[in-house]
């Protein structure tokens, strides 16, 4: 039986606004064990009545980096969130464990291609495995599709957009759903369809590993578009989050 | 350690039914390793097999939900933090599946598997006595696909996990392995009352 994944403190050393509604938060934590792209954290906050609240977050960056950071999304409502990008500040402490989940990850060994495909802040697991690609000067190729509402929710923009220009293998699209002011070239304004995934994506034939990551309702309608286009189910792992499927 | 500045809604939940590390939610949140099969109902069919890979039951679609059913309203919890409360389901309970099949548990463990591939882990003490269903129907309605419909393994006093989307059948183990989470870091039991979430806790 292994032994328990403990709960470490790590120390808030930067927080950063990535866009009007996400922050990075980097973290420096004594004992970190290290982890691989695609992994998440649990964050435990206590209140001084003893009120605790539990969340996970993906991390950003990739295993060659020193520290962790996270991006948190502020949800209106959002009790975890809302502390997190409004209240937090380098110098504070949270407790977190990890790193979790051995499922949605990706190594450079694993090879390619790879098909990345994100809704709003589901990119970040796929951020921490380019970033883990270019630290390791790595050729594989990738390709990612990024969804957002408007054009100011890019998240890592700038980032992307360098790593793009390299052309090295990583290619980016990104897919506005509701602006209204004229897109740049190559910017698709449309939610994303099967013809966005057959030009943006590998073929079915070059046998992609395939990941999904973002909201329900948005990561249910790509995973079918995706098999229907011909990638098996099997090659095709999602991680959903956030509120409601259908049925509430 | 207390979170300098962090106040949360102050709305405790209710100790006696919200485990500790959880929140309660009226949403129903989704939570799957791939994409959602959909596999038509004249192919559908839900098989019991020993522990040799032999069948000991199978029933097709029409036959499965004219067997005896229960209705139960259970409280569940999801190992990503989010517990429904006073959630409602139908189904066959594992108890009425052992005695319409014939037999009595031929092993104490069991693994149920799901279209898909998923697979997870259970030990038979954790669905006798009708603490366990295969569901197919939520809130009165058809269980959605993305719920795990047509059916799935209801579990309520385990992580949701647990309750295998899809399901297809059960199939009888020896000895206790693990399944699609538990070889992916999560607990092999998964009991939420004693925050058993990860390998190990």
């Amino acid at each position: 039986m292994a032994s328990s994944i403990p709960w470490r403190t790590g120390e808030v050393k930067e927080v950063v606004w990535e866009t009007p509604r996400v922050k990075s938060i980097m973290l420096a934590v004594p004992g970190w064990p290290g982890h691989l792209a695609g992994q998440h954290v649990d964050l435990r906050l206590t209140a001084e009545n003893g009120y605790q609240a539990q969340r996970s977050y993906s991390l950003a960056t990739p295993p060659e980096q020193q520290g962790i950071a996270l991006a948190v999304e502020r949800l209106r409502d959002g009790e975890v969130s809302t502390f997190l990008t409004d209240e937090l500040r380098p110098g504070d402490q949270l407790e977190l464990r990890g790193p979790l989940g051995g499922y949605f990850t990706w190594e450079v060994k694993q090879g390619g291609p790879l098909a990345l495909v994100s809704g709003g802040s589901g990119v970040v697991p796929f951020m921490a495995m380019i970033r883990h690609r270019a630290a390791r000067a790595s050729d594989v190729p990738v390709d990612l599709l990024c969804s957002w509402r408007t054009l100011e929710d890019i998240i890592f923009r700038d980032e992307l957009a360098r790593l793009a220009e390299r052309t090295d293998g990583f290619r980016l699209s990104h897919a506005i759903t509701r602006s209204a002011s004229p897109l740049p070239p190559g910017v698709y304004g449309r939610r994303i369809d099967r013809a966005m995934l057959l030009e943006s994506l590998p073929r079915p034939e070059a046998k992609p590993l395939v990941y999904v990551c973002g909201p329900t309702p948005m990561v249910e309608s790509v995973a079918n578009l995706l098999v229907s286009v011909g990638h098996p189910p099997e090659r095709v792992k999602t991680e959903r989050f956030g509120a409601t499927g259908g049925a509430s | 350690m207390i979170t300098r500045g962090f106040k949360g809604r102050g709305e405790r939940a209710d100790p006696s039914r919200v485990p500790p590390g959880q929140y309660v939610t009226s949403d129903f949140p989704v939570l799957s390793a791939g994409p959602t099969p959909h596999t038509p109902l004249e192919q559908w069919s839900f098989t019991i097999r020993d522990t040799d890979g032999s069948d000991l039951a199978s029933w097709k679609w029409k036959e499965f939900v004219a067997l005896p059913q229960t209705e139960l309203t259970v409280d569940i919890h999801c190992v990503t933090k989010w517990s429904k409360l006073d959630t409602r389901w139908k189904g066959v309970t594992f108890d009425a599946l052992m005695e319409q099949a014939g037999i009595e548990p031929p092993a104490s463990y069991l693994m149920a598997f799901s279209d898909g591939g998923y697979t997870t882990n259970l030990p038979v003490d954790d669905l006798t006595d009708g603490q366990a269903l295969v569901a197919w129907e939520y809130d009165g309605s058809a269980l959605e696909a993305e719920h795990g419909g047509p059916a799935r393994l209801l579990v309520p006093h385990l992580y949701f996990w647990k309750s295998a989307k899809w399901v297809r059948g059960l199939s009888f183990m020896e000895e206790d392995e693990p399944g699609f989470w538990e070889t992916h870091g999560y607990h092999l039991r998964g009991d939420p009352w004693k925050e058993e979430r990860y390998s190990g806790d």
